[in-house]
């Protein structure tokens, strides 16, 4: 068996791999809330329950409308993205000319409202979502086997991201999107609708979250608070990138995961807080995170 | 084209504007000179929907903007140059100058938008607007607003802070696109810039417009002018 660092081979890819898959929700979860962040000026606390939505609505598609994994990977995160579209137009509105804690306040209740509403129809033990066919399995790619599912979720996770990424830094929607997070007033004297733009934002960032519910289905059991497990980590995130930083929050995401991943392997006790601890050390060296920028 | 009569308007509890009334004809360069805090840049934000709180009339092509949204006013073709210029530094240089939806047919293209400011073609590529300097940042910032296909600019203190040289290209900009078929209400502090490039000259006072001179006159108003202005 292969040693390194005195760590049997398939122990730390294994790791490593968990880290990855880790990773990837964080990014996810992150890019979504930095996106929401940046528009609306919200800390968005119900992106959790939102998540857990989006694995919900693709576990009551198979249930209720034998709707398989690939199709709500797509539906899902729009049914839900279209609730966050409503929730942002009849309640999160309404919190603009006040002060940011509201919205927190605010979506940190929505959260709680829509937890026990799941917990109270579905229970909290957690409900099975079947790996489609084609992914089940594992590969043999020398030194480990790799999930084939795990494996996609990476690849999925990777590429959601960087296209969001793209469509925010290249394409004119994206400089639209930039240009109202600095002077929304004047964008909206320029002719830009700007309060459809962040309603359409919010459901971006909510689609993200509810496309990420979907991937984490199959791997963790569908139940309300499978979201609280992701939401500590990934608000920490979001301040180690820098608030509202894009590539900061896909960045952050995954190499945190790796971190904790590792940290997993070589010191397991401090695998909970590693990721506070980095939290920690970059704010003191760099208190707008690494790619924040500089108010 | 624009009668704007009675305007009021409010900042929260300070009442900024007092019955302001005047008049913007088609082709017109026109300017609203006053002292700092008279409420030149007032109006052209309450024109605009930028203020929390108006009242009176703002007609514009025999329509009324008092109740509409600022994406409104822009649509039915009144630009808006803001006195901090706006350009924003997470957008590209070119990502600035295409930013503004196209509102109207009858906007200048790139190529000749490029022709009036040389120097924004040749930073173009620039990757953050803000990396401009102050003369570049203001003429890209009047030049996105001629694509759009608005015919009345309003354009706060283009002057503002800029060295001579560039005050001179500024004013060569505004009696090109009067020359092109634009009409300009321009807010000033410099008199002798507004004096280069205008038909009309408001006078503003305490939120109200005290006097209007026309511009072949303004010599002669020297007098009245310096004690409006306090010069």
């Amino acid at each position: 068996m292969i040693m390194i660092f005195g760590i049997p081979g398939p122990l730390l890819f294994g790791q490593l791999l968990l880290g990855l898959i880790n990773g990837a929700f964080y990014a996810m979860l992150s890019m979504g809330l930095a996106i929401i962040f940046g528009m609306l000026n919200i800390i968005n606390f119900a992106h959790g329950a939102l998540f857990m939505m989006g694995a919900f609505a693709s576990w009551m598609l198979l249930q209720y409308a034998g709707i398989g994994y690939f199709p709500s990977l797509i539906l899902a995160p729009l049914i839900i993205g279209v609730f966050g579209v409503i929730l942002e137009r009849t309640i999160i509105s309404r919190l603009y000319h006040l002060d940011h804690l509201y919205g927190l306040l605010l979506t940190f209740g929505l959260a709680l409202v829509i937890q026990g509403l799941f917990r109270n129809y579905y229970g909290s033990s957690g409900l099975p979502y079947r790996i489609p066919d084609v992914l089940q399995g594992a590969t043999d790619v020398g030194f480990m086997f790799l999930p084939n599912y795990r494996a996609w979720v990476v690849v999925a996770a990777v590429v959601v991201c960087v296209a969001t990424w793209a469509i925010i830094e290249k394409t004119p929607l994206g400089a639209t999107l930039r240009a109202a997070t600095e002077n929304a007033p004047l964008v909206q004297a320029f002719g830009v609708n700007v309060p459809r733009v962040i309603t359409l934002t919010y459901g971006g960032g909510v689609a993200l979250a509810a496309f990420a519910g979907v991937l984490a289905a199959p791997i963790y059991s569908v139940n309300p608070n499978m979201g609280d497990n992701f939401i500590n980590t990934v608000f920490a995130v979001v301040v180690i990138g820098g608030m509202g930083s894009i590539m900061g929050s896909i960045v952050t995401g995954f190499a945190l995961g790796v971190i904790e991943g590792l940290t997993k392997v070589f010191y397991p006790q401090a695998s909970a807080t590693v990721v506070f601890l980095v939290m920690v050390i970059v704010l003191l060296t760099l208190p707008h995170g690494l790619f924040g920028r500089r108010a | 084209m624009l009668k704007v009569t009675g305007l009021n308007a409010w900042y929260g509890e300070s009442h900024i504007l007092h019955g302001v009334d005047f008049e913007v004809r088609e082709g017109e360069v026109v300017t609203l000179l006053g002292r700092n805090g008279a409420g030149k840049t007032t109006t052209l934000k309450s024109i605009m929907g930028l203020v929390p709180r108006r009242e009176g009339s703002i007609d514009f092509r025999g329509r009324e903007m008092i109740r509409l949204m600022p994406n409104h006013v822009a649509r039915s073709g009144i630009a808006f140059c803001p006195e901090e210029r706006g350009i924003f530094g997470s957008l590209s240089v070119t990502e600035n100058l295409v930013l503004p939806p196209v509102v109207a047919p009858g906007g200048l293209d790139t190529d000749t938008i490029y022709t009036l400011f040389p120097n924004l073609k040749e930073r173009a590529r620039t990757a953050h607007g803000t990396r401009l300097s102050g003369g570049e940042q203001q003429m890209l910032a009047i030049a996105r607003i001629l694509r759009t296909g608005a015919k009345l600019l309003l354009l706060d203190e283009p002057t503002e802070g800029l060295a001579p040289v560039i005050v001179q290209q500024i004013g060569r900009t505004v009696r090109e696109i009067k020359q092109r078929g634009f009409t300009v209400l321009l807010v000033e502090q410099n008199f002798r810039f507004a004096q280069t490039v205008a038909d009309r000259h408001y006078v503003m006072e305490h939120g109200q417009v005290i006097d209007m001179i026309p511009n072949h006159q303004l010599e002669a108003s020297m007098d009245k002018l310096h004690e409006y202005l306090g010069v």
